[in-house]
């Protein structure tokens, strides 16, 4: 639980980055369209603080600064196992071998791991299929995939991405 | 410059074209539900990012580009969320998956 004055600053900080979406989203700018924009600005603040968003300090713009360097590193696995994966669908054998891997999770927050898991999801030839106690499972197209994912690039990657 | 933009814009709405018609022989192809997964990622993923790639050199530098930029992060957050609730759901209803486990621990010793 964190105290109430760094609740208010991400509050507000919140209500900050709604603001300017909503601005650089409409393009609008008349008085009713710029009304509506507060009101739904003020009612996405209340729902946020009516899930709890705010009592637990689940995302940090740390996070967000490291973003960019995350996403230059997996665009290109992306781009390397899409190939992988439409020479797999092309080739006339089908040369599939599905394994699944399951390993635990190094980033220990459920930001990490739900980042972790989405971007193995995100890289095709891989999919998670369950994330549990730590413990991640995933399916593979190719036994090749699923040895890229035992080298663990995508769990240290994650881990440095929200580690403290 | 302009011809340049067209043609490298041309060249990612045909080759995002390509992985989305790919994706789509490969849900037909693929021999049942979790391979087919596989199939449909290549779509959300490669095929989105070349798409709305080649819709960005089209658009130039405007508003509309912010909101493509978001449309692509969004979709690149929203769609792996929707391949794991439908793998999850497929695991947890008890359809079991047609493949060999690997595990750290048997170092790369597939168990049947």
């Amino acid at each position: 639980m964190d105290s109430p004055s760094i609740r208010i600053r991400s509050l507000l900080g919140l209500l900050a980055i709604l603001a300017v979406a909503w601005l650089a989203w409409s393009g609008i700018y008349k008085p009713l369209i710029l009304g509506l924009g507060v009101v739904s600005c003020l009612l996405s603040v209340w729902v946020a603080v009516r899930i709890g968003f705010f009592d637990r300090a689940v995302f940090s713009l740390q996070v967000i600064s490291r973003l960019p360097r995350y996403w230059s590193w997996l665009l290109p696995e992306i781009a390397k196992s899409s190939f992988e994966v439409a020479r797999v669908i092309l080739h006339p054998k089908l040369p599939i071998s599905a394994t699944i891997v399951e390993f635990d999770a190094l980033p220990p927050g459920p930001v990490g791991q739900a980042i972790l898991g989405n971007s193995i999801s995100l890289t095709p030839g891989t999919v998670t299929m369950d994330v549990h106690d730590g413990k991640l499972r995933v399916h593979c197209l190719t036994r090749h995939g699923a040895e890229e994912i035992m080298a663990g690039g995508f769990n240290r990657r994650a881990a440095e991405l929200t580690q403290d | 410059m302009s011809m340049m933009i067209d043609i490298v814009s041309w060249i990612l709405l045909l080759s995002g074209g390509a992985f989305v018609f790919i994706g789509g022989i490969g849900a037909l192809r693929m021999p049942n539900f979790y391979t087919r997964v596989h199939a449909a990622s290549l779509t959300d993923s490669m095929g989105t990012i070349l798409i709305l790639a080649g819709i960005m050199l089209q658009a130039g530098w405007s508003l509309a580009l912010i909101k493509l930029l978001a449309i692509l992060v969004f979709l690149l957050l929203t769609c792996p969320t929707a391949s794991y609730a439908l793998a999850n759901a497929a695991l947890l209803s008890g359809l079991k998956p047609d493949a060999k486990t690997l595990s750290p621990d048997d170092k790369g010793r597939p168990t049947p």
